[in-house]
């Protein structure tokens, strides 16, 4: 299955990832290449088939409950001593409102 | 025999024995990583300090007769996605260059709780990507059976370190066969557990709905007290099972007659190396002669699991990378116009191509118009994934036996200009992910060059204690001649 330029520039974007113009289209290339391999997927009959996320033990619910008690995190300082800029309170990005 | 070299389930005997100390086996597994990590490259970096402090005091608990477990004192070596306090950890990727978590895994904690001797951070695939340890930002790995071959991947540097005897033990991640596989192509025991068997709390998340930590050993005993030290509940991994964690090591030596083992006929097709077919076929006539059953059975979607798993993993890997944005850890491209700008320019320059194909793919088949037709029909493939392996262990199959990898190990860059047939690598271990199911590779034989050929035994949920059983009586069937790879020879 083909794919476009104009198509990987907007997934792309989708995934906050530039790309170089030999980069999008190599990409094209190969993401066709593979979802051509993944095609045959459609032949495969899953009428009446539930989808399978997840193959875990436990019911989603029991999965994503727990009581709710206050634990220790992990301290201010070390988390933002590993961030490429921070101000000793926060993380800083370039202003996103002028 | 030095004890050095012993395989982990034995070099821990010998430590009770009081024949072998900690401190100098650390020694000289040191001193055989300065010797031989030039050619082979399995380590990203060694933590020989923290090491040696650990040999020290699991030296004077072996001398009070009072180890923590019987891993008190056996070095292990660590894939680089795993968090450990203070050290650099990677995940193979620029993006992360330079990040020290400020917390340990739940399995790292749990292994120095064990006394395990922590040495290094092994070599990966970017952020487990991978089947060839290629996709490393940090230079391939290579195979200690021949250096110009791939150890496979992505845990190909804790595989290449078992197997070149620069450790006795180490965890990787498996998401598509990321440890089967390696342990097959460099000859030795790994083993994926049961989805859930072990917390994934500080592991770096590839596919969420898929990713297992699992151990890697010379032999299958080491591999059983590996995964007893890692496996449990942990209130910090909600996927991770309440059920207790069994003794894996007392039931091992137990017969396996009455057994039986189910030979898929879809996992001995195409493009299956003769010498790999004939090597597992001898494993499991080994078996037999153990007293096991064989009998041929069908997965029939299993051909289909490949392409269902390259939707869903990279779906859920274009999620979870989504974090790698430059704003709070690891790198970021030097100062951008706007946020936008920052993001993805950071995410270009720190991430390696096989990433951004996987987290493109996985975007596209989660964006709009495409989700039923891509993401939501591979799950219901994957559902008949899991039946097939359902109905062949409801009709009595104990265990499912395959190749681990249709071929021995490759060439470097073979396969490296291809996603699609890197991708066919993992053609046997996908199946097991999808499913959720736990397996095991282990050493069944040598092609004629010389390269370890590996068999896996695939179980039914929470059936470890069986599948390591099965296992072990291979191994013992089989007796391998003990033989070590060529690096190792010559040294």
């Amino acid at each position: 299955m083909a794919i476009d330029r104009n198509t990987v520039r907007h997934v792309a974007r989708l995934a906050r990832l530039a790309l170089t113009e030999p980069e999008e289209e190599r990409t094209a290339a190969q993401l066709g290449h593979v979802l051509e391999y993944i095609e045959r997927l459609k032949a495969v009959d899953v009428s009446g088939v539930e989808p399978l996320s997840f193959a875990g033990e436990a019911s989603e619910a029991e999965a994503v409950m727990r009581d709710d008690v206050v634990q220790p995190s992990l301290r201010r300082e070390e988390v933002l001593a590993q961030a490429p800029e921070q101000d000793g309170s926060s993380f800083v990005v370039p202003r996103i409102i002028e | 025999m030095n004890p050095s070299l012993l395989p982990l389930g034995e070099l821990t005997r010998a430590f009770e024995r009081g024949e072998a100390r900690p401190s100098a086996v650390l020694e000289e597994c040191l001193s055989r990583i300065a010797r031989l990590d030039g050619k082979v490259h399995a380590f990203l970096r060694l933590t020989e300090g923290e090491a040696r402090a650990a040999a020290r005091a699991a030296d004077e608990r072996r001398a009070r007769k009072a180890p923590l477990s019987p891993l008190d004192g056996v070095p292990v070596g660590l894939k680089d996605l795993f968090c450990q306090e203070g050290i650099e950890t990677t995940a193979g990727s620029r993006i992360l260059e330079g990040y020290r978590p400020p917390y340990d895994a739940t399995v790292v904690r749990k292994l120095r709780e064990a006394g395990a001797v922590l040495i290094g951070k092994t070599n990966m695939d970017e952020f487990a990507m991978g089947s060839s340890t290629e996709n490393s930002a940090y230079g391939p790995t290579r195979n200690p059976w021949d250096l110009e071959r791939t150890p496979g991947g992505s845990s190909g540097g804790s595989a290449a370190a078992v197997s070149a005897r620069m450790v006795p033990g180490a965890l990787g991640t498996d998401t598509g066969g990321s440890i089967r596989q390696p342990a097959s192509l460099v000859g030795v025991v790994g083993m994926k557990p049961t989805y859930g068997r072990v917390s994934r709390y500080g592991v770096v998340a590839f596919a969420s709905s898929l990713d297992q930590v699992g151990p890697f050993a010379q032999d299958v005993r080491g591999a059983a007290l590996l995964l007893r030290a890692i496996a449990g509940h942990d209130p910090s991994d909600q996927t991770s099972s309440k059920r207790p964690v069994p003794d894996y090591d007392a039931g091992l030596e137990k017969p396996v007659r009455g057994l039986t083992i189910g030979v898929p006929k879809e996992y001995f097709g195409e493009g299956i190396d003769p010498a790999v077919e004939k090597s597992v076929r001898a494993g499991v006539a080994a078996l037999e002669r153990e007293g096991v059953s064989a009998k041929a059975i069908s997965l029939p979607n299993s051909p289909h699991a490949i392409a269902a798993y390259y939707l869903v993993a990279t779906a859920e890997a274009s999620s979870n990378l989504a974090r790698y944005d430059g704003v709070r850890y690891g790198h970021r491209a030097p100062k951008q116009g706007s946020l936008l700008e920052l993001y993805e320019k950071t995410r270009a320059s720190g991430f390696g191509a096989e990433v951004k194909r996987r987290i493109l793919l996985g975007t596209y088949a989660l964006s709009a118009g495409y989700y039923d037709a891509y993401y939501l029909h591979a799950q219901k493939v994957r559902a008949l994934i899991r039946r097939d392996f359902d109905q062949a262990f409801a009709s009595g199959v104990d265990a499912v036996v395959s190749p681990t990898s249709p071929w021995a190990a490759f060439r470097l860059g073979e396969k490296a200009d291809d996603p699609l047939a890197m991708y066919l690598n993992d053609i046997y271990t996908v199946p097991v992910n999808l499913a959720g199911l736990p397996g095991i590779s282990i050493p069944s034989g040598f092609t004629q060059g010389g390269l370890p050929i590996g068999l896996q035994l695939v179980g039914r949920p929470f059936e470890e204690g069986t599948l390591l059983r099965l296992a072990r009586a291979a191994e013992r069937a089989l007796a391998l001649p003990q033989r070590l790879p060529p690096i190792l020879e010559r040294a």
